[in-house]
C-alpha cells in the first residue's frame, strides 16, 4: 500500500446483518476482509479494496456495501483525485502506472450521437418473428467480379474464390490470450463461439493442444510480436490467422505478461520457461515496413497452404485510413481496427488514456478510403474497441464494418465488473488470473451459456432493428450510411463519419 | 488477369502464377530423389512444386538456380514429417524455412532476410552469409551459417524444457544480436574477424531474459545491452560449445579444434524479468 493515499473505496459492514460466515474473507483475493478470532469480529481493510463488488454480491445477508470513498480532497476540476493518486504513486515507485480494461476517460462516444433509421409508411418494415432475416457474414477477400454459369441444377461459380470464413452473426470475440485470462475464461469463449457459430480470438498465448481439434474451426489465431505458441499446427488448426500489429488500449507498444502469470500450462503454450516474463516487443522485428508486412502475410499464407484468410489488426491512429490501404495492398484479407476505447489485460495508463482515436471515426475513414481506392472488396473490415450493445454494432456495420470484435462486453457477461485490476493477476471473478483458487470460480459450462445468451439476444435485437428499417439481410446495411444520422455533431465530425445530420 | 485500374492494385505475389500441371518441365525425378530447376519460377510456383513432389514421396530434393524465391519449405509443413532434405543452389529469398517444422535445408550460397523465422524444428545450413532477422523467434531446431549474419539476428529466440533452438554463426553479426532472447543457445564464432578485431554488433542482448550466447573473439562491454552480463565459460559451457562448434565444423569442413582454440565468453541475462521494476502496481 502506498502511504498517504486516500482509499478509493469504502466498505460498510452492517453489523446487525453480518453473521461472520467469512465468505467475504474467502472471496477477496486482495485481503480486504479478515476475521479476528480473538474478538470474534470481522474487520475490513479499505486501502486494498479495488471495488470489484465480489464480496458485496456474495454476502449471504447483504451486510456489505462497497462504494467510492466519501473522503475527498478539495474538489478541483484540473487536479482530479485520479491525477492526485497517480502522482503520489509515482513519487513513491518511479514506475509506469499500469491499468486494465478499456479507456474510462470522457472522450465522445460517437455511437451515442448516431441514430438509425426505420420505415414509416413509404416502405414497409419487416417482422423478424415471421420472416427470415440474414445475419450471416463472410470474412475474407471477395473477388472483383464473379463469372456465373447457369445450368440445370441452378448455377455454378466459375471463378476461383478466395478463402472466406462464414460466421452466423457479425460479432466475434476479441483477442484475449490464455495467460492474460484464465483457462476457464478462455475455454468459455471458445465454447460459446462454437455454439453460436462465430469466432473467438486466441490472442498471443497459443491455443492449448487439447482445444485445437474441437475449437480450432472457431478460432482466430494470432501471430504477434512475441510469436508465442506459434507453430504450423497452430496456424493450420484455425479458421483465420491474425497478425497483431497493435491494440487500441496500447497503440505502438508491446506487452509484458508478468512472470507471476506464466504458470506451468501458460509456459507450455507459449514455449517459454515457467515464471519468466513473456515479453512481446513493441514492433514485430521482422516488420519495419508495409513490404515487410506483406512478407509475413504471404509467409502465413504459405504456412497455411492458402486455405485461410489472413487478418491484420492495428490500433486506430491518426493516419489509419492510409495504413489500412497499405495493409490491403500488402495482401491482407481482413483488416481489424481497434479504437481508443479497446480493452487490455495490462497497459500503461498514460497510453491507454491518451493514444489512438475513436473507432467510429477510424472505421468511417477506413471504409471511405478503401471505397475511394476501389479496393474495399479486397478485404473485410472488423471494428473493435468498446462495443457495448447491439445498437453500437449495427451502427458500426452501417458505417462500413463487416463485423465487430467484442472483448469487454463479453467479459462483463462472464462476471467482470471493470475494476481495472486485471494486471494484478488477482481477478476475484476468476477471469484475469492464473491462480487456480480464483480461476476455478469460473465454470466454462455455465459461463459459456451466458456468452451464448448475450450473442443470441443481440442477434434478436439486430434483427428487430433491421426489420424496422425494412431490411432483411445484414449485407444490405453494410456501409449504408444513409441509414445513419448524426445528433449533436459538428460539421467536421459529420464529414469524417460520412453521415448527414438528423433532419437532413 | 483482372487488374484493378482505379487503384492500380497488383498482386505482386500471386499474379501470373501458373498451375502445377504446367510446371512439370522444371522437375527431374528419380524415385525419392528430385531435381527442380527454379530458373524463372515464381515464389509460389516453386513452393507449389515442392509441395507436389513431397506429397508424392520425394525426400531428397535438389533445387538449382534459385534466385530470390521466398518461403522455401514453409508449405511442406503438415505433409512431410521430418525426413525431407532440400539442397538449394543459388540465393533463396526472404523467409527461407519460415515456420519450418522438421525439414533439413542446405544452401550452397548466401541467404537473404528472415532465415528460419519462427522455426519450430529442423535444420538450416547456409554455406555463405545470411541477411537480417535470422532465427527470429526460433523455438526449436538448428541453424548453421558459415559466414556473417546481418542485423537483428536471434531476436526473441525461446525455449521450453528440452526443446532448445541452436544458432551458430561462423562470422560476425550486426546490431541487436539476440535482442529480447528468451531462450536458446547462440554461438557467434567470429572466424571472419581479423587478428585483434572486435565484433561489430551493438546493443547485443538488449532485453534478453533467457538463453545463452557464446561469443568467440573480442566484444566490449559497451557493445552489450544493459540487461546482460558477460562471463567466463565453465566446463559445462565448453561441452556445449564443443558439441555445436563440432557440428558447425563438420558441416563446413572446418577443424573443430582450431575453432575451440579461440577465447569463448558467454553472455547471460541479468534477470529473467528485466522489466519487473518498470511498473507501479
Amino acid at each position: 500500500m502506498y502511504s498517504y493515499l486516500l482509499p478509493e473505496f469504502t466498505i460498510e459492514r452492517k453489523t446487525d446483518r453480518c453473521i461472520k460466515c467469512r465468505v467475504c474473507e474467502r472471496q477477496c483475493p486482495f485481503g480486504g476482509h479478515k476475521y479476528d478470532p480473538d474478538f470474534d469480529a470481522m474487520s475490513s481493510f479499505e486501502e486494498v479494496c479495488v471495488g470489484c463488488q465480489r464480496c458485496a454480491v456474495f454476502c449471504p445477508t447483504g451486510a456489505l456495501c462497497v462504494q467510492p470513498h466519501h473522503s475527498q480532497y478539495k474538489p478541483n476540476y484540473n487536479w482530479t483525485r485520479e491525477k492526485f493518486q497517480d502522482l503520489k504513486k509515482q513519487a513513491e515507485t518511479g514506475g509506469i502506472i499500469l491499468t486494465g480494461s478499456g479507456n474510462d476517460k470522457p472522450y465522445k462516444v460517437y455511437w451515442d450521437h448516431l441514430v438509425l433509421n426505420a420505415s414509416q409508411v413509404t416502405n414497409p418494415s419487416i417482422d423478424p418473428l415471421r420472416e427470415p432475416m440474414e445475419l450471416r457474414t463472410f470474412l475474407g477477400k471477395k473477388n472483383d467480379t464473379l463469372e456465373i454459369e447457369l445450368n440445370k441444377e441452378g448455377f455454378e461459380i466459375k471463378n476461383e474464390l478466395n478463402p472466406n470464413k462464414m460466421i452466423e452473426l457479425p460479432v466475434v470475440f476479441s483477442a484475449m490470450s490464455y495467460g492474460a485470462i484464465s483457462y476457464q475464461a478462455f475455454k468459455s469463449l471458445a465454447m460459446a463461439a462454437k455454439e453460436v457459430g462465430t469466432l473467438f480470438n486466441t490472442g498471443e498465448g497459443g491455443l492449448p493442444l487439447e482445444m485445437r481439434g474441437e475449437y480450432g474451426g472457431n478460432a482466430v489465431v494470432q501471430c504477434a510480436s512475441g510469436r508465442f505458441g506459434v507453430d504450423s499446427e497452430y496456424l493450420n488448426c484455425a479458421s483465420i490467422v491474425e497478425i497483431k500489429i497493435g491494440q487500441g488500449a496500447k497503440p505502438g507498444i508491446g506487452g509484458h505478461l508478468p512472470g507471476e502469470k506464466v504458470s506451468l500450462n501458460v509456459a507450455r503454450n507459449r514455449m517459454i520457461p515457467e515464471g519468466t516474463d513473456a515479453i512481446s516487443p513493441a514492433p514485430q522485428h521482422d516488420i519495419y515496413s508495409i513490404e515487410d508486412l506483406s512478407m509475413l502475410i504471404y509467409a502465413l499464407k504459405e504456412a497455411t497452404n492458402y486455405t485461410k484468410p489472413i487478418s491484420v489488426k492495428i490500433a486506430a491512429v491518426h493516419h489509419v485510413a492510409a495504413i489500412a490501404s497499405g495493409i490491403v495492398r500488402a495482401g491482407a484479407d481482413i483488416v481489424a481496427i481497434d479504437g481508443i476505447r479497446g480493452g487490455t489485460g495490462s497497459a500503461p495508463k498514460i497510453i491507454r488514456d491518451n493514444i489512438g482515436i475513436p473507432i467510429e471515426l477510424a472505421l468511417a475513414a477506413v471504409d471511405k478510403r478503401l471505397r475511394d481506392e476501389g479496393i474495399r472488396n479486397k478485404c473485410s473490415v472488423i471494428a473493435a474497441g468498446g462495443f457495448r450493445c447491439s445498437g453500437d454494432i449495427l451502427k458500426a456495420i452501417a458505417l462500413g464494418a463487416d463485423a465487430v470484435y467484442i472483448g469487454t462486453a463479453a467479459l462483463v457477461a462472464m462476471g467482470c465488473t471493470l475494476c481495472q485490476k486485471c494486471y494484478t493477476g488477482k481477478c476475484a471473478w476468476g477471469i484475469c488470473t492464473q491462480d487456480p483458487y480464483l480461476s476455478k470460480r469460473l465454470n466454462p459450462e455455465i459461463v459459456s451459456i451466458k456468452l451464448v445468451n448475450l450473442l443470441r439476444s443481440w442477434e434478436r435485437e439486430i434483427k428487430e432493428m433491421l426489420g424496422g428499417m425494412g431490411i432483411n439481410a445484414i449485407e444490405s446495411i453494410r456501409g449504408n450510411r444513409d441509414h445513419l444520422r448524426g445528433v449533436g455533431l459538428e460539421g467536421w465530425e459529420l464529414d469524417v463519419l460520412g453521415v448527414k445530420g438528423a433532419g437532413e | 488477369m483482372a487488374l484493378n485500374l482505379k487503384s492500380g492494385l497488383r498482386d505482386m505475389f500471386l499474379e501470373g502464377v501458373r498451375p502445377v500441371s504446367e510446371l512439370s518441365r522444371y522437375i527431374t525425378a528419380s524415385g525419392p530423389q528430385v531435381r527442380i530447376d527454379a530458373l524463372s519460377l515464381k515464389h509460389k510456383e516453386l513452393n507449389d512444386l515442392l509441395r507436389e513432389v513431397v506429397s508424392k514421396g520425394a525426400r531428397e530434393i535438389t533445387i538449382k538456380n534459385v534466385f530470390g524465391q521466398r518461403y522455401i519449405s514453409t508449405r511442406l509443413n503438415g505433409i512431410s514429417g521430418c525426413n525431407v532434405n532440400l539442397s538449394i543452389y543459388g540465393t533463396p529469398g526472404n523467409d527461407l524455412g519460415a515456420f519450418l517444422n522438421g525439414q533439413r535445408i542446405t544452401v550452397y550460397g548466401n541467404a537473404q532476410d528472415g532465415v528460419g523465422n519462427t522455426m519450430n524444428e529442423g535444420e538450416i545450413i547456409i554455406h555463405g552469409k545470411a541477411g537480417d532477422v535470422v532465427a527470429m523467434s526460433m523455438r526449436g531446431g538448428k541453424i548453421f551459417i558459415r559466414n556473417n549474419v546481418g542485423y537483428r539476428a536471434a531476436i526473441h529466440m525461446k525455449e521450453y524444457n528440452d526443446k532448445i533452438p541452436v544458432l551458430v554463426v561462423g562470422g560476425t553479426a550486426q546490431d541487436f544480436f539476440g535482442e529480447y532472447m528468451a531462450g536458446g543457445i547462440v554461438l557467434l564464432l567470429g572466424l571472419s574477424l581479423g587478428e585483434g578485431k572486435n565484433h561489430n554488433a551493438g546493443y547485443v542482448g538488449t532485453g534478453m531474459h533467457g538463453g545463452v550466447m557464446y561469443v568467440r573473439g573480442s566484444m566490449q562491454m559497451s557493445q552489450l545491452g544493459k540487461d546482460v552480463g558477460i562471463y567466463e565459460t565453465d566446463d559445462r559451457d565448453l561441452e556445449i560449445i564443443r558439441r555445436y562448434a563440432g557440428e558447425f565444423a563438420q558441416h563446413f569442413g572446418l577443424n573443430t579444434e582450431e575453432i575451440l582454440q579461440g577465447n569463448f565468453r558467454k553472455i547471460l541475462p541479468l534477470s529473467k524479468r528485466p522489466y519487473k521494476n518498470t511498473y507501479a502496481y
